[in-house]
C-alpha cells in the first residue's frame, strides 16, 4: 500500500515544460500551440512568444508546435526535470503569400481573394448596360471607340482583341451592328464566375489576338433553383434554372424578345429605322458533376437580329440609303475538367458556332436593284490542355488546339469562300524560383492552312512579390494573328500580322485598396496595308502608361475607381500613307466610376464618367503630307443606372432606371467624306441619350443582386 | 449581400459574450473517461469565464479543444468547441483581410467534427455560422453564396432536429438583422426567438458537455 502510493506521488510528479518560440527573424510567435503527443497537457504561447506548462508525463515524449501557416515541428524530449525549448518555426507558405503571374491582366474572380475587382463590378458600373465590354472600357488600356466593334487596346484595332470562353475562342461575340453603330456583347456577365482581362502580355494557352485576350470563365453549378421574369418597355425576357435534387446537375433554359420599335417611335434617332429593330434570343445550359472533382458543362445560344437604318443619300442628293440586316447566330460550347491523380489535371472542350449575316443595301429611289450580301463563318473546334504540378506551386501546362473554320461571302451572287485549318500546339511552365519569385516561360506553335504557314511566339514572364500587398512584374512576348477574313479572302499569300510585347508593372492589392502602374510598348510587324497593294508590310507602334487606382473606404458605402491611360501609338496600315496616330486612337483616357448605396431606401446607385481626348480623323481635302492632321472634339460621358430593390409578394422585385449620356454631351466619334470631299458628316450616336427603365421579378432564390447588377 | 450589411459586429459580439452564460450543471451519466469529462468541463467553464472574451484567450482555449481532440481522436465535442472558439473569432474580427484564415481554422475542425459525427445538427449549426463569418468579408460579391449556404445548413439542422433551439436562434437572428425589404422582419424574428425560447425550456443537451448554448443571447434579442 505504502509502495503503491510512493510509486503514485513519483507518477503524479508535475514537470514543467517552459521556453520560447520565434520565426527565424527572431520575432515571436503568438499562439501557437504546444502539446504532448497522445495527452491533454501542453499550452498556448503569449504575446512574446514565451511558454510554459506543466505535466504528469514523464520519460520520453514528443512535443509538438502547431501555428497556421508554419510548418508544425515536432521535439523529442526527455521528462526528467523541468525542460527548457526555444524553438524557431519556419513559414508554411500558403497560397496567400505566393505570388502570381499579373503583368498585363485585371482579374476578376469571386474565387480567389486579392483580385482587383469581383465579378460583379463588371456589372455594376454606371451606364455599363449589362455590357461585358462596356464596363471594362473603364479600365486603363482601353478606348472609348463607341462607333466600332470590339474592345480597342492599347493602340490595337477591336479585332486584335479575342475573347475565349473555357479557352475556346468565340468567332462573333458582338451581335452584329450596323455602320457607326456596333452591337454590344452577346454574353450576358452572369454566365460567368471568373474574367480576365489582358491588355497584353498573357499566356500561350491564348493566340490570335495582337493586343488582348478575354478570357472567361463559365459559372458552375447555381445554388438552388429559380425561376425570373423581366419585364420593360423594348422587351420581356424569362427563364428557369433547375438544380437537381442530389445537387450534382442543373440545367436551365432562357428567352428574351426585344422589339425597340415603341420606343423609337417615342425618341426620334438620328436616323430613320427601316425595320422595328427586333431581338429574338434564347440559351439553354446543362451541367454534371462527373465525380468529386470532375465537371461537364455544356452552353448553347441562339440569337435572331433583325434591323435597319434609311440614312440622307451623302453621294446623291435627295436620295436615300437603306442598310438593312438580319443576323442569325448559333454558339455551343462543351467542356470537361477532371484531376487525373498525381497532379494532373485536365481542361478539355469542344465548340461549334455559326454566324450568318444577310444583308441588303440599296440607294433608293436611284438604284432600281439593291445590292444583297450574304456572310457565313462557321467554327468548330477542339482543344485539350494538361497541368501537372510539380512541387507546392510550380506548374507545367501543355496542349493543343485545332479549328476549322469556314468563311463564306456572297456578294450579289458573286462568291469569295474560304476554309481555314487551324492547328496550334502550346506549352508553359510556371517556375517557382521562391514564393515570392516567379518566372513563366512557354512558347506557342501555330499553322494556318491559308496562309500555309508556320508561327512560333515566345512569351516569359516575371513577378517578384514585394511584401504581403505589392509587386513587381515584367512580361515580354510575340503574338500572331490571321488578317482580318476580308483580306485573306481575296489575298491567300498574306502572311501573319505580329505584335511584340514589353510590359514592366507594380500592383498593390491591399483589403480596401487598389494602386496599379503599368508601363508597355508595343511594336507592330506586317500589319494589313491595301495601297498601294494588300500585303502584309505595315508596321506600328504603340507606348504608353497606365493608372487605376480603387478606393471602398475612404467615403462609408462608397466604392470608387479611376483609370487613367496616356497612349502614344502610330501605325502605318490600310491606305494609310506612312505612320501616324489611327483614327481610332486617343492620347488621353480617363475613367471615375463610383458605386453608392443607401441602405434606408434600399436604392444602389452607380455613375461612371468617361473622358478622352478627340481622335484623328481623314480629310481628304488636306494635302498627304496632313494626313490624320486634325482631331474631333474631347469625348465626354456620363452613365447613371440607379436599382431600387422590394418584394412584391412573394417574388422579390427590382425596378431600374440606367441612363447613359446623361449630360447630353456632344460626342462625335469622326467624320465620313463624300468621294468628291464636298461634304461631309459628323459620326456620332444615333440615340444620344439611352434611357432604359425596367422591372425584374424572381422567385426561388433571391436572385435581387444578380438582376441590379444585370443593369 | 445587402442582407447581411447592416449585421453589424457589435451584434456579433454580443452573440459571443452569449456564449459565458452556458448551463453550468454537471451529471456524469455517460461512460467517457473522466479525464475527458473534467477536461472538457472545465474548459467550457473557462468559455463561461467573462475575462476570457478576447481573441488571445479565444485561440488559447481554442488550442486545448484542438490537443483533446487529438489525444482522443474519436471524439467530436472537442472539435466542435475548438470551431466554435475560432468562429467566434472570425465574427468578431475587425480586419476583414484576416477573417478568411481564422474561419478556415474553424473550417477545418467543424469538418473534422463532421467526419466523425455525421448529419449532426449541432455541427450544422456551427457550419452555418462559418459560412456567415465569410460573407462579412465583401457582403457584395459573397452574399447571395455563403447567405444561401448558411441558410440551408439552417434548414439541414432543423429537418435533423425539429427540437433544436439554436437552429431556430440563428434563423430568427438572420431575420432580424435582414431589412424587410429583402425579406427580413423584425415580428417573424420574434417569433423565432419566442419558439427558440420553448425550445430551450424543454431542451435536455445530451450529455453535460453537450451544446446548449444560445438561451441568454435570445432573451436579449427578444428584449429589443
Amino acid at each position: 500500500m505504502l509502495f503503491f502510493s510512493g510509486l503514485s506521488a513519483t507518477l503524479q510528479a508535475q514537470t514543467k515544460i517552459s521556453g520560447k518560440i520565434t520565426d527565424k527573424k527572431n520575432h515571436p510567435l503568438p499562439g501557437v500551440n504546444i502539446s504532448i503527443r497522445d495527452s491533454y497537457d501542453g499550452g498556448t504561447s503569449a504575446a512574446d512568444g514565451t511558454f510554459s506548462f506543466t505535466t504528469d508525463a514523464t520519460g520520453e515524449q514528443s512535443v509538438i508546435f502547431s501555428l497556421t501557416n508554419y510548418q508544425t515541428q515536432e521535439q523529442k524530449v526527455n521528462l526528467s526535470g523541468p525542460v527548457t525549448l526555444n524553438i524557431i518555426l519556419r513559414n508554411d507558405i500558403s497560397q496567400l503569400k505566393i505570388v502570381t503571374i499579373s503583368a498585363g491582366s485585371i482579374e476578376a474572380s469571386s474565387e480567389k481573394n486579392n483580385t482587383v475587382l469581383k465579378p460583379l463590378d463588371i456589372v455594376t458600373t454606371g451606364g455599363a448596360m449589362a455590357d461585358i465590354v462596356s464596363a471594362l472600357k473603364t479600365l486603363p488600356g482601353t478606348q472609348q471607340t463607341n462607333d466600332k466593334e470590339g474592345l480597342f487596346v492599347r493602340g490595337g484595332t477591336g479585332y486584335e482583341t479575342q475573347t475565349f470562353i473555357d479557352g475556346l475562342l468565340v468567332r462573333n461575340p458582338f451581335y452584329s451592328g450596323l455602320p457607326d453603330m456596333p452591337g454590344r456583347g452577346r454574353f450576358s456577365p452572369f454566365l460567368f464566375k471568373g474574367t480576365t482581362f489582358s491588355s497584353g502580355g498573357y499566356s500561350a494557352q491564348y493566340g490570335q489576338g495582337l493586343s488582348s485576350a478575354l478570357v472567361l470563365e463559365s459559372q458552375d453549378l447555381p445554388e438552388r433553383s429559380s425561376y425570373s421574369l423581366g419585364i420593360s418597355p423594348i422587351g420581356l425576357s424569362g427563364g428557369l434554372d433547375e438544380l437537381a435534387r442530389d445537387k450534382k446537375g442543373s440545367f436551365g433554359i432562357e428567352a428574351d424578345y426585344t422589339n425597340l420599335g415603341p420606343y423609337l417611335n417615342v425618341i426620334k434617332p438620328k436616323f430613320e429605322p427601316s425595320v422595328n429593330p427586333e431581338i429574338i434570343g434564347t440559351s439553354a445550359n446543362f451541367r454534371r458533376k462527373t465525380s468529386k472533382t470532375g465537371m461537364l458543362k455544356f452552353y448553347g445560344y441562339s440569337n435572331w437580329t433583325h434591323m435597319g437604318s434609311i440614312r440622307p443619300s451623302f453621294e446623291y442628293a435627295g436620295a436615300k440609303e437603306l442598310f438593312e440586316m438580319k443576323n442569325q447566330n448559333v454558339y455551343t460550347n462543351l467542356s470537361y475538367k477532371e484531376l487525373l491523380g498525381n497532379d494532373w489535371k485536365i481542361n478539355a472542350g469542344v465548340s461549334f458556332s455559326t454566324n450568318t449575316d444577310r444583308i441588303t443595301l440599296d440607294t433608293m429611289p436611284k438604284n432600281p436593284d439593291p445590292l444583297k450580301i450574304h456572310n457565313l463563318s462557321q467554327l468548330a473546334q477542339s482543344r485539350v490542355m494538361l497541368t501537372k504540378n510539380i512541387g507546392n506551386f510550380s506548374a507545367l501546362r501543355f496542349g493543343g488546339e485545332y479549328q476549322y473554320a469556314v468563311e463564306n461571302a456572297a456578294y450579289n451572287g458573286y462568291k469569295a469562300d474560304y476554309v481555314d485549318n487551324y492547328t496550334a500546339a502550346f506549352a508553359e511552365g510556371d517556375i517557382y524560383f521562391t514564393p515570392q519569385f516567379v518566372g513563366r516561360v512557354g512558347g506557342r506553335m501555330e499553322y494556318s492552312s491559308k496562309i500555309a504557314k508556320m508561327n512560333f511566339a515566345p512569351r516569359v514572364s516575371l513577378a517578384y512579390k514585394l511584401d504581403q500587398y505589392s509587386q513587381l512584374s515584367l512580361a515580354y512576348g510575340d503574338y500572331y494573328q490571321k488578317p482580318e477574313q476580308q483580306y485573306l479572302r481575296f489575298k491567300p499569300d498574306l502572311d501573319y500580322m505580329k505584335a511584340t510585347h514589353y510590359i514592366a508593372s507594380f500592383q498593390r492589392v491591399a483589403n480596401n485598396y487598389t494602386l496599379r502602374v503599368e508601363a508597355f510598348y508595343k511594336k507592330y510587324h506586317n500589319l494589313v496595308k491595301t495601297s498601294p497593294d494588300t500585303a502584309t508590310n505595315g508596321t506600328g507602334y504603340a507606348k504608353g502608361i497606365e493608372l487605376f487606382w480603387r478606393d471602398r473606404k475612404s467615403v462609408k458605402n462608397l466604392d470608387y475607381w479611376v483609370s487613367y491611360s496616356y497612349l502614344d501609338t502610330r501605325r502605318n496600315y490600310l491606305t494609310y500613307p506612312y505612320e501616324v496616330q489611327p483614327d481610332f486612337a486617343a492620347k488621353h483616357t480617363f475613367s471615375v466610376v463610383t458605386k453608392y448605396y443607401i441602405s434606408s431606401i434600399t436604392t444602389n446607385i452607380g455613375l461612371t464618367y468617361s473622358f478622352a481626348t478627340g481622335r484623328p480623323y481623314y480629310n481628304p481635302n488636306l494635302p498627304v503630307s496632313q494626313f490624320m492632321s486634325q482631331k474631333t472634339i474631347d469625348y465626354n460621358s456620363v452613365g447613371l443606372s440607379v436599382s431600387y430593390l422590394t418584394s412584391i409578394r412573394k417574388a422579390f422585385t427590382i425596378f431600374v432606371l440606367s441612363v447613359n449620356n446623361i449630360g447630353n454631351f456632344k460626342q462625335v466619334y469622326g467624320y465620313h467624306y463624300s468621294t468628291d470631299a464636298m461634304r461631309r458628316e459628323a459620326i456620332t450616336p444615333n440615340i444620344p441619350r439611352f434611357i432604359y427603365l425596367g422591372m425584374f421579378m424572381s422567385f426561388g432564390i433571391d436572385r435581387r443582386q444578380e438582376t441590379i447588377d444585370n443593369l | 449581400m445587402i442582407t447581411y450589411k447592416n449585421l453589424n459586429l457589435n451584434m456579433m459580439k454580443t452573440f459571443v459574450l452569449s456564449f459565458c452564460l452556458l448551463v453550468t450543471t454537471f451529471s456524469m451519466t455517460f461512460a467517457q473517461s473522466a479525464q475527458y469529462q473534467s477536461a472538457m468541463s472545465k474548459q467550457i467553464a473557462l468559455l463561461d469565464d467573462p475575462a476570457n472574451r478576447g481573441p488571445e484567450k479565444m485561440q488559447e482555449i481554442a488550442n486545448t479543444f484542438e490537443r483533446i481532440a487529438a489525444a482522443e481522436k474519436t471524439q467530436w465535442l472537442p472539435y466542435y468547441y475548438a470551431a466554435y472558439c475560432y468562429v467566434m473569432n472570425a465574427l468578431s474580427e475587425k480586419d476583414k483581410s484576416k477573417v478568411d484564415a481564422i474561419d478556415d481554422k474553424a473550417q477545418a475542425a467543424i469538418e473534422k467534427a463532421e467526419s466523425l459525427s455525421p448529419n449532426n445538427d449541432e455541427i450544422y449549426c456551427v457550419k452555418s455560422l462559418v459560412a456567415t463569418a465569410r460573407i462579412g468579408v465583401d457582403p457584395m460579391t459573397r452574399g447571395m453564396q455563403y447567405g444561401t449556404e448558411a441558410a440551408t445548413l439552417l434548414g439541414q439542422a432543423g429537418q435533423i432536429n425539429k427540437d433544436n433551439p439554436r437552429v431556430d436562434l440563428l434563423q430568427g437572428q438572420s431575420l432580424y438583422y435582414t431589412p424587410e425589404q429583402f425579406g427580413g422582419s423584425k415580428e417573424k424574428a420574434k417569433v423565432k426567438f419566442e419558439l427558440a425560447l420553448k425550445k430551450f425550456a424543454t431542451f435536455k443537451p445530451a450529455s453535460e458537455i453537450a451544446p446548449h448554448w444560445g438561451e441568454e443571447y435570445t432573451k436579449q434579442l427578444l428584449s429589443k
